[in-house]
């Protein structure tokens, strides 16, 4: 075994936050190593000083045997460390091979050579199956695409260690498989990976060795084939997390009800005839991989488009006018896919993000002005209850993590009391803490009474709070099961498109 | 009709466009360079003034005239390199920092100008470019004769076009500036200081700006004058996005315009009962139309306006 890498001793601060602290890890050459840890754990902070993006306050990057000089990504991309980052580091107005290529040649020179760059790119593409069109525009490439992209730009610049910061953090599942297939064979040709994740499952399945980081230390460091998930989360966390239980709830009467609802083109996805049923207390899932519909489905519930066909009842009520403003006003709560492009104006107040949605009520303005009083008190009250950690009612959004701002837009559509709530992919992208907190806020909702359609990539979400599953395949909506009778093995039959499985339950489970 | 198809046959008018296209080109350029790498020029207005001063007073005072231009775009630089330090490390308003620009780079320009001739009443003039005929190729009927015998800087401005396009779109240096304005993060994250990159156009790009001012007073009106300008830098800035950011689009834009503007003076002359005014509105009023038409598809460079700091997103 060859050691590729060693970090000793790194400590950096910013200000009176610590984040590393006396941090050491290493890295031999043909392994994939994960960083464990929760958001804000320091993961990103060690990673950026291995780059040069920051200048460590104590300690020492060596990259095979030899030190490199701190603050200077230059040196790092020289001495072969690649870093894949987060949020892409891409210019969707250029083509993949402008991306690659950028500062690969000299400066200086009176012409780039881009038939060898073009040659070299689709080589590497070739070599390690990461199949994407040179000359594609960045802004036509699909997610998984772009990283695709941005591993190729590591490797067009020859780097033999390569370091992925939650690498399937804006993956679809199926993405996420594919990207863990590829890391392993390039780690079989040679490469030595590390890649940053909070996400257990990844995890075990990918890596050879797992270090854990928790509040910028180094907690542990394990063999994977010699820890468990359920260790693991302890070590993340530092106690032992349990997803809270689902207990029995009797379905009550019918809240929200889809008659044969299509929609084409707009929205993304379209809808094919889509029919179901949500009652009073019960949680609905709706499971299927991304891309097949079910951002239109929860876009439709939730008032953002018409459908072209059919109808939605809400109550019994036929709903004839799509928009916002009325699907809230009739007691439907939306968590949305997206939170920050959708759930909230990262540069505007805490509090305005609080009570935007419902800034017409006549409980946060009158005449026409906003009651600045109550709608601070309500997001004090929403701070507090729903544990937003590093809210300040005047501080602006986009400073909360991930997690925090799920809490705040939960506590946000809770504390408005819906009758039926659309829960869009409300934990992806959060650690397992985070998590655990919005499943209980959802028990909770389900509980008072409110129908709750849960839709979501993640099978143990969906099989842990959902009381009836259906998937959501090419817009159209399969039958739904109950979820005593739910496993992985028929789930992934649903999404894959065969219901007759499906069928045969439901029709002995009608509802 | 027959008088619409003279002007549009005669020699003089299609050699008056290129003229009048030329301070044109050279602003126009200047702000795509500027834009390019993420950064507004506004100070493109009071840049061209203070280039036609420079270039003037450089010959008025015993200067050649590439002297002058060469003085003129230095000074453009610095003015640039102005604008690059408060908007690039000190990631200021572009548009704010831009038009003070303008407004102290055009009061400067009338200051010093004031301090050179404390009393003239008539602006001095100098001996200006005078149109240089290619052998050979001016004798082609027709297009020779326009485009072959015109005055050293049109032929400068044409070339900068080619070099410019080939520098963006041909050099590992161009991709670096392209990428700095769409994506600074990416830029660094590839090893390349976008903070350099961006003050190194913005000081070119400023360059350029005043070299269009300088053609004003060394090729065009032989002296010097405060409102010679005339907004034509406000031209060059809405060219660009005509053009959307690209060098050729660019020169099309500046001609297209230059048409029209020498188009409505020889119509002036022949049509009685219409105010002149309108005529003078020409050109404006389809600049404006052509843009709405044509700025729907441009791809803006994703970075332009936005400070970049280091580790921000």
């Amino acid at each position: 075994m060859t050691r590729v890498l060693e970090l000793d001793g790194i400590t950096k601060r910013f200000g009176a936050v610590t984040a590393n602290e006396d941090v050491s890890l290493h890295l031999d050459r043909g392994e994939i190593v994960a960083l464990l840890g929760e958001n804000g754990a320091g993961k990103t902070t060690l990673m950026s000083i291995l780059f040069g993006h920051y200048t460590a306050d104590e300690g020492t990057v060596k990259v095979e045997g030899a030190e490199l000089p701190p603050g200077k990504s230059r040196a790092a991309i020289k001495a072969g460390v690649g870093m894949v980052h987060q949020h892409f580091a891409l210019a969707p107005n250029l083509t993949v091979l402008d991306n690659v290529m950028t500062g690969t040649e000299s400066l200086w020179k009176l012409r780039s050579d881009r038939r060898a760059g073009r040659k070299r790119l689709v080589e590497l593409s070739e070599r390690f199956g990461l199949k994407v069109d040179p000359d594609a525009r960045v802004s036509d490439l699909s997610v998984g695409e772009c990283q695709r992209v941005e591993i190729l730009k590591a490797l067009y610049n020859d780097a033999r260690i390569l370091i992925l910061d939650e690498p399937t953090a804006v993956l679809t599942a199926q993405e996420a498989e594919g990207l863990f297939a590829t890391l392993k064979d390039m780690a079989a040709k040679g490469l030595s990976l590390i890649f940053i994740s909070h996400k257990l499952g990844e995890v075990m399945s990918a890596s050879d060795r797992v270090v854990v980081l928790r509040r910028g230390k180094v907690v542990a460091e394990r063999r994977t084939a010699e820890t468990s998930k359920e260790e693991l989360a302890e070590l993340m966390v530092g106690r032992a997390v349990k997803r809270p239980e689902r207990p029995p709830a009797t379905p009550g009467a019918v809240l929200l009800e889809a008659v044969d609802l299509s929609l084409g083109g707009r929205g993304g996805a379209s809808l094919k005839s889509v029919n179901f049923r949500l009652h009073a207390n019960e949680t609905l899932g709706v499971i299927g991989v991304s891309g097949n519909g079910q951002t239109t489905l929860a876009g439709v519930v939730s008032g953002l488009h018409a459908p072209d066909a059919g109808a939605l009842l809400v109550e019994g009520q036929e709903v004839t006018r799509f928009d916002v403003p009325h699907a809230i006003a009739s007691g439907i709560g939306r968590i949305p896919e997206d939170r920050n492009a959708e759930g909230s104006i990262g540069d505007m107040a805490t509090w305005e993000n609080a009570v935007l949605e419902r800034i017409w009520s006549p409980e946060f303005s009158k005449g026409g002005v906003v009651k600045r009083g109550a709608a601070r008190a309500e997001t004090q009250a929403i701070i507090d209850t729903y544990d937003v950690r590093g809210a300040s009612i005047d501080g602006r959004i986009r400073l909360l993590s991930g997690g925090n701002m799920q809490k705040l837009i939960l506590g946000r559509v809770l504390n408005a009391g819906p009758k039926i709530l659309v829960a869009a992919q409300p934990s992806r992208g959060l650690d397992e803490g985070a998590i655990a907190g919005v499943h209980e806020r959802l028990l909770e909702a389900r509980g008072r009474g409110a129908g709750v359609l849960l839709i979501s990539e993640d099978l143990d979400e969906v099989m842990a709070l959902s009381d009836r599953i259906c998937a959501i395949v090419n817009g159209r909506l399969s039958p739904a099961i109950p979820a005593e009778k739910a496993n992985s093995q028929l789930l992934g039959l649903m999404m894959a498109g065969d219901w007759s499985a499906a069928e045969k339950i439901e029709g002995d489970n009608a509802l | 009709m027959s008088t619409l198809l003279d002007i549009l046959s005669s020699i003089g008018m299609w050699e008056a466009v290129l003229r009048i296209a030329t301070p044109l080109i050279f602003g126009t350029l200047g702000v795509l360079l500027c834009e390019r790498v993420g950064v507004l020029n506004l100070g493109i207005e009071g840049i061209m003034t203070f280039g036609a001063m420079v270039g003037w007073l450089t010959v008025y005072s015993g200067g050649d005239l590439w002297t002058g231009m060469l003085a003129a775009a230095a000074a453009g630089a610095l003015f640039g390199l102005l604008h690059a330090l408060m908007t690039v490390p000190l990631g200021l308003s572009q548009h704010v920092t831009g038009l003070g620009i303008t407004l102290f780079a055009s009061s400067l320009s009338y200051y010093i100008f004031r301090l050179a001739v404390p009393t003239a009443s008539s602006p001095p003039t100098v001996e200006p470019f005078r149109p240089i005929e290619i052998p050979g190729l001016s004798d082609i009927p027709f297009v020779g004769q326009v485009l072959f015998s015109q005055t050293p800087p049109t032929y400068l401005a044409l070339a900068l076009v080619v070099l410019l396009a080939w520098g963006l779109y041909r050099t590992p240096l161009g991709l670096a500036l392209r990428m700095t304005g769409e994506n600074p993060h990416a830029a660094d994250a590839q090893g390349i200081d976008p903070i350099l990159l961006r003050i190194g156009a913005i000081m070119g790009g400023s360059a350029l700006m005043a070299m269009g001012g300088a053609f004003l007073t060394l090729a065009a009106f032989n002296s010097f004058f405060p409102t010679m300008v005339q907004g034509r830098g406000w031209i060059c800035v809405a060219l660009v996005v005509f053009a959307s950011w690209k060098p050729a689009r660019a020169l099309l834009g500046a001609l297209l315009f230059a048409f029209f503007d020498a188009f409505q003076l020889r119509l002036q002359t022949v049509v009685d009962g219409v105010p002149y005014q309108l005529f003078l509105m020409l050109p404006y009023l389809l600049s404006i139309l052509a843009l709405i038409l044509m700025a729907r598809r441009a791809r803006v460079p994703q970075a332009l306006m936005q400070p970049y700091r280091r580790g921000e997103r």
